[in-house]
Formats: structure tokens, C-alpha cells, sequence
């Protein structure tokens, strides 16, 4: 059983403030690592603003996840320079590699895996990103090398 | 006082200048009169990184490309200690040598003007370089009118894509009736490929936040939205970082500089929709709903954010506006061509030999930016076309390398300006996989109001996708033809109309390609997977790599002699091709 975690921003009255929504579901994101419904729920009950709007909002973006994701999120660039220079090789290496298709997590939880549109790193194509982290230049092996890094613990 | 700078944008880091930053610091510390080290954003050179300046003490400028960790002692020992630049690693020197000296002497920077010279971080290296001298300039002159009259004349048109004159924008802005009006900073880069407003952003932020302040005071707005992707951390805790050092400073809040005028600015973080790049789009996602475009009139300009007037410009359009307060209209349009003036800040990328940033007059050729500044295509390869304007642009082949740059122009090959992102392609690009990418990416965007956009591109991405799978019917290439039109004439905005750019470019030049796809099942560019037969050469030596890295047994052969691809077995999965070390397997 977990906790039920209030928001920092309990008290708070947020009725006539729609714009608040898309900050509210970050942070929750950013607390949680995902979109819990319970969360969802108490950002309804502070706003007034209907459950199906919220969750219409939480799907339409790209950032947003009603799933956990894993420790470490692995986004592979599929933006048009990576894509001419091998992001789909570099995909398959990596999932090949952690034994998950893309936009799913390893069993022990530690490593999630999705493909983003662009990271704006063109000129270092093709390129992935772990949490914050950016990697460019690589080559599909390259690529499996820097995911070892962080199973052995060597990155974090 | 020499000066040692190290560029810290997300491409530098990437290539790991933290790292040769921390090396630097740990030198330098030893030293008796210690150069000052600083970070800088990005100069732009991003097929050098890392990157290190060294500026001596009488101003010559040394700029090092690819300075790894182990480079930094030798660096210090022989430029620092000796006086002796070391010639090899030079990219670029302010006395006209290095490498890759063409790539920055050819450039013409306004908006880049500050990228990798200034600390992003300080206020006051911004202000030592001219900054928020504009700003002063415009609250002086108390003359809104005649500085929305200025940004005209300029003839600056907005850097987002569509084109539009930014001066105009302003005044429809100013005209509209209402007090309450809002500036949004489209920083919601979304076009793949492009990457100039980031970097903008992460190396000179103050700029970008100046020309917005301008442009409250021009339209009389008193507040401002930053939307920003949330992809870009480094760039949202530099303006951050940018937005508090300006309120201290008094050039933000109320009363601007001693003025009655007032302007607050607010950072929205994107939340990874590419149709948020769309004005009315953004306005919905500021508010806090799916980001859908609306029916367009109402403008922004007279109903916008909340219901109103409301200006939106991007991040690049923004950084000019400052230089063109100080510098004047004329030098400005005295730049680039008939209908397009100034310069355009160019993403390089893809199989170029160096990309980066690049900022160039209007008018200037494709030939010029890819061969003369760029270097030319990696690895010797033969050039095939440039791709311009992400999703919505489209393919300009090789044979059109000596069209200029500026909107016109660019329009008639079938592609657009968009952003300026330049993706650079060569023979192993297959053209019929490029428009099948950018429909898989349009498809996914499309936010799914208007019925062509929704399913018209689902279709269009279903008929690409079959024939680069060797699926393709009959007729494939008359049905894209016959979907494209509908889906742009169908679509309430800019994503849906200009979907089909991708397929119709790609069809207009490449139609063979697609034609091979179809009728032979051979993709020209050896690209498409499923259309390859792998087969083995005589250069085999029998080493057995490739039978072992098969994984349905469809290799065989002894050791020492020539091995056999089972072709009914082979899946084409292409194991084999990538673990031979002696290029003894040939893929048609």
C-alpha cells in the first residue's frame, strides 16, 4: 500500500484557472514519474475542472504517461538527421539489447525505452538522451555500450 | 587578460565539454596568473565539439575544435605556457587561419551575434556587448508607432515559417482594440531538424527576451509568454536564469526603466505536441486544453490568448529585433533579396561534412551553404537532395543546388522555408523512405480535427509504407496523387496543408525511385530492408563470423571456404552484412 502524497500545492484555488492544468499534470509527473488517477483526480477536485477534460488533456501530449516508466528512460532520436544517419539501427540495437520493444519498460524496472521526435541535436546524429543526459555520434554498438554503463552502475 | 571560454550548449555537452571543462579547471587552478575561464554557449560548430577559445591578451582569438579531456594538457602547456598556438587542432582564428576557417569568416551573424562569445548566464556580458541598449533606445523615443513603423520598413519576416511580416503582425497587434494585450515567444521547435532556437536560447537568451520585451512596448502589451518544448532543459533554465537577472535589473516588471511602461514575462514549458507550433494551437495549450487549431479569422492578432490581441513570433524573429533598433531598418533590408531581407539562420544536418549552425544573407545559394561553408557531403559521397522545412517543406534535388535561398524561391521547388532546418542527403538516402518518415511523423501529430488530416495521412503513410515494404499495387503512386490535394485542401492549418509537400517533392523529382519500388521491388538507394538480397562474394574467407551471427540458420558453409546465403531461409534481417570485417557481403 503507498502512501497517498498530497501536492505542494494543496490549498490552493484554482477554480477560473485552466491555464494552471498543463503545469499541475507536470509536476505531478515530476513527483511521481507518471500520471497516477488518484492524482488526477485530486487536481479535479482542487480545479473543478471535469475529470474527462483532464484526462483528454494527459493523452493529447506526448509527454505525458498513465504507465510507470523504469529508472532510467531511454529516448532514442527519430528526428530526420538521426533518421538518415541510423536511429532506426540504433533502436533496434537497444531493444535488442534490454529485451523490450519500444515504449516499454524491463521487467526489473530499471530502463524504459520510447523514441522522441527531435532532440535538436542534428548535428550529433544519430542521438539518444538517458534522464538527462545526451549521447551523439553513435553507432548502434556504441549505442549498447553506453546503456552497459549504466547496468553496471558506472552512470547514473 | 587572456581568456579561456568553453562552449556549454547541449551539443557541446553531448560531446562531453563538461568534462573538458572540469579538466581545464583543475589545470588552470595550478597556474600562477590563471587565465580567466568561463563558459559560453554554442558558436555553432557543433561538428567540432568541444570546443575551446583561447582569446589572448591583445584580442587575437584561437578557436580549438574536438578538445577531449586528454587534449587540455597539452593545450595549456604549449598556447598557455609557450605562446604557441598549436596549429593542428585550429578550427578558427580571428587572424584568418584554421581549418574550417570559411565556415565562420562566410557568415554574416545578427541573431547568432553573441552565440559562444558571451556567458549566457550573465546579465552583464550581455550588457558589455550592447544589450538592453535597444531597449533603452525604444523607451527614450517614446514613439511605439514609429517603431512598429521601423520593424516594417526592416522588412523582417517571421523566422517560425510561415513568412509573414513581423512589422505588420505588430501593428494589427497595436490596432486591435483593448487594453490588455499579450507577446508570445514560439519556442516550441518542433520541426525535426531544426535546432537554432535552441540554441539561441541556451547561449544568448537575454536577446530573445530584449526583442520581446520591444515588442510588448511596440503593441502595448504588459505580458509575455515563453513557450517553450519541454525537450530543452538546458534552454529553459538558461531564460529562467535570463528573466530573473532582467527583473533585477529593472528591465522587466513595472515600470521599465523609470518608464510608466510595464512588462512580465512567464515561461510555459510545451508539453510534446508538434501542432503547438501552430499559433492558435499554442494559444489552446497555454490555456490549458488539447492543443487543436481554430478557425482562422479571427486572427491572434485581434483574438488571442484569453480572447486577446495577442502577437506571436519566434524565438529567432525576437533576437533580430534588438539589432534592428540599433543598427537601423536600412542595414538590415540592405540585406538578402527583393521580398526577403536579412539574414536566415541555416540547421545543418544530416550527411553533411560539417553541420551546425549556420547564419547567412537571404539569397545566398544551396550550393554555397552545403559546398563552400559546410564543406561538402560526408565521406565523399555523391549529394542527392537537401530536405528544407521539416514536415511541411519538401526535397530539393541536387540538379536545383543553385537556387537562392529566400522564400520565394524556395516555394516554388515545392518546399518552404519553414524554420531552416537543412537536412543533407545523399545516394544511400532513399527518397520514397524519406516521405514515407515525415508522413509516419505527420500522422502521429495530427491532432485529429479535421477528417483529411486525421485519416487522409493515416492512408497516404499506409501506401508509403507498403511500397518501401515491396507491397506496393498498381496504381499506389495515382492514389498519393489524388489523396495529397484533398488532404491540403481539407486541413483548417498549417500541418494538415502542408503534409503532402514531402510525397509531392519526392514524386515531382525522385518519381523513379518510386517507380523502382514498385515494378522492380529494388530500392535504388539500397535503404529499404525488405526490397535487399544479400549475397556473398568471393572475397569470403570462410571465417564463419556471419553463419554464427545468422539467426535462422540460413548460412552455410566450411571453414576457409566460401559461405552461401539460403535465399528461401534468409529473413534479410542484415546480421550478416554488419559483422563481416572483409565487405564480402553484397546487398542489392
Amino acid at each position: 500500500m503507498h502512501t497517498h502524497r498530497r501536492y505542494s500545492f494543496k490549498n490552493q484555488h484554482f477554480a477560473g484557472q485552466e491555464g494552471r492544468l498543463i503545469p499541475l499534470l507536470q509536476q505531478a509527473q515530476t513527483e511521481d514519474g507518471y500520471l497516477r488517477r488518484e492524482r488526477l483526480e485530486e487536481i479535479h477536485e482542487l480545479s473543478g475542472i471535469p475529470l474527462a477534460h483532464i484526462y483528454g488533456v494527459a493523452t493529447f501530449y506526448a509527454q505525458f504517461r498513465l504507465k510507470p516508466v523504469g529508472k532510467f528512460l531511454l529516448r532514442v532520436c527519430h528526428g530526420t538527421a538521426c533518421h538518415v544517419s541510423g536511429a532506426v539501427e540504433l533502436s533496434q540495437a537497444v531493444e535488442k539489447h534490454l529485451g523490450v520493444p519500444n515504449g516499454e519498460t524491463t521487467a526489473d524496472r530499471m530502463f524504459s525505452i520510447e523514441t522522441v521526435s527531435c532532440l535538436g541535436c542534428c548535428s550529433l546524429a544519430p542521438a539518444m538522451m538517458i534522464n538527462g543526459a545526451t549521447f551523439g555520434n553513435l553507432s548502434p554498438s556504441a549505442a549498447v555500450k553506453v546503456v552497459k554503463k549504466y547496468q553496471k552502475g558506472e552512470r547514473s | 587578460m587572456t581568456r579561456v571560454t568553453v562552449g556549454l550548449s547541449t551539443c557541446g555537452i553531448a560531446a562531453g565539454a563538461e568534462d573538458t571543462f572540469t579538466a581545464l579547471e583543475t589545470k588552470l587552478a595550478g597556474l600562477p596568473d590563471a587565465p580567466d575561464l568561463q563558459r559560453t554557449g554554442c558558436v555553432g560548430m557543433c561538428y567540432q565539439e568541444p570546443l575551446v577559445e583561447i582569446r589572448n591578451g591583445d584580442g587575437v582569438r584561437y578557436l580549438y575544435g574536438r578538445i577531449s579531456p586528454d587534449k587540455v594538457g597539452r593545450l595549456i602547456d604549449e598556447h598557455l605556457g609557450q605562446g604557441a598556438p598549436i596549429t593542428d587542432w585550429l578550427v578558427w582564428t580571428s587572424g584568418g587561419k584554421g581549418s574550417d576557417h570559411a565556415y565562420l569568416s562566410r557568415q554574416h551573424r545578427i541573431v547568432l551575434r553573441n552565440c559562444g562569445n558571451i556567458d549566457p548566464e550573465s546579465i552583464d556580458e550581455y550588457i558589455r556587448t550592447g544589450g538592453y541598449l535597444a531597449l533603452q533606445k525604444v523607451i527614450e523615443a517614446k514613439d511605439p508607432d514609429g517603431l512598429v513603423n521601423v520593424m516594417i520598413e526592416s522588412g523582417l519576416r517571421g523566422r517560425g515559417g510561415a513568412g509573414f511580416l513581423t512589422g505588420m503582425k505588430w501593428r494589427f497587434t497595436r490596432m486591435a482594440p483593448g487594453t490588455e494585450k499579450f507577446i508570445i515567444c514560439n519556442a516550441d521547435e518542433g520541426d525535426p531538424g531544426a535546432f537554432m532556437d535552441r540554441s539561441v536560447l541556451e547561449s544568448d537568451p537575454h536577446s530573445v527576451v530584449e526583442g520581446m520585451i520591444i515588442a510588448g512596448y511596440a503593441i502595448g502589451a504588459d505580458h509575455g509568454y515563453i513557450y517553450v518544448r519541454a525537450e530543452y532543459p538546458k534552454a529553459i533554465e538558461r531564460l529562467t536564469i535570463a528573466i530573473a537577472q532582467a527583473q533585477e535589473r529593472g528591465f522587466l516588471g513595472d515600470g521599465i526603466l523609470g518608464s510608466t511602461h510595464s512588462f512580465h514575462v512567464k515561461l510555459k514549458e510545451g508539453a510534446g505536441a508538434f501542432v503547438c507550433g501552430e499559433e492558435t494551437a499554442l494559444i489552446m495549450s497555454i490555456e490549458g486544453k488539447r492543443g487543436m487549431p481554430r478557425v482562422r479569422p479571427p486572427f491572434p492578432a485581434t483574438r488571442g490568448l484569453w480572447e486577446k490581441p495577442t502577437s506571436i513570433n519566434n524565438v529567432e524573429t525576437f533576437a533580430n529585433v534588438p539589432w534592428i533598433v540599433i543598427n537601423g531598418a536600412k542595414a538590415f533590408n540592405s540585406l538578402g533579396t527583393a521580398n526577403s531581407k536579412g539574414t536566415k539562420v541555416f540547421a545543418m544536418a544530416g550527411k553533411i561534412r560539417h553541420g551546425g549552425l549556420v547564419e547567412v544573407p537571404m539569397g545566398i545559394s544551396i550550393r554555397e551553404i552545403v559546398f563552400d561553408i559546410c564543406g561538402g557531403i560526408r565521406d565523399d559521397r555523391k549529394f542527392k537532395a537537401v530536405q528544407m522545412g521539416g514536415p511541411s517543406g519538401g526535397c530539393i534535388p541536387a540538379e536545383l543546388q543553385d537556387t537562392v535561398i529566400d522564400y520565394e524561391s524556395i516555394n516554388k521547388t515545392g518546399a518552404i522555408m519553414g524554420s531552416g532546418g537543412l537536412v543533407v542527403m545523399d545516394e544511400t538516402t532513399c527518397m520514397v523512405d524519406i516521405a514515407r518518415f515525415f508522413l509516419e511523423f505527420t500522422q502521429r501529430e495530427s491532432c485529429g480535427k479535421c477528417t483529411f488530416c486525421r485519416i487522409g495521412t493515416k492512408r497516404m503513410l499506409e501506401v508509403l509504407t507498403r511500397i518501401t515494404e515491396g507491397d506496393g499495387r498498381d496504381g499506389d503512386i495515382e492514389l498519393l496523387e489524388d489523396l495529397a490535394p484533398r488532404v491540403k485542401n481539407s486541413s483548417l492549418c498549417g500541418l494538415g496543408q502542408t503534409a503532402p509537400n514531402p510525397v509531392l517533392t519526392t514524386l515531382k523529382y525522385f518519381r523513379s525511385e518510386y517507380e523502382a519500388h514498385l515494378t522492380n521491388k529494388k530500392c535504388p538507394a539500397h535503404h529499404c530492408q525488405k526490397l535487399l538480397t544479400y549475397t556473398i562474394t568471393d572475397d569470403c574467407s570462410g571465417c564463419m563470423l556471419c553463419l554464427k551471427a545468422c539467426a535462422v540458420g540460413a548460412i552455410t558453409g566450411e571453414r576457409k571456404k566460401v559461405h552461401v546465403i539460403d535465399q528461401a531461409k534468409c529473413t534479410v534481417c542484415g546480421e550478416c552484412y554488419k559483422v563481416c570485417n572483409l565487405g564480402a557481403i553484397a546487398k542489392d
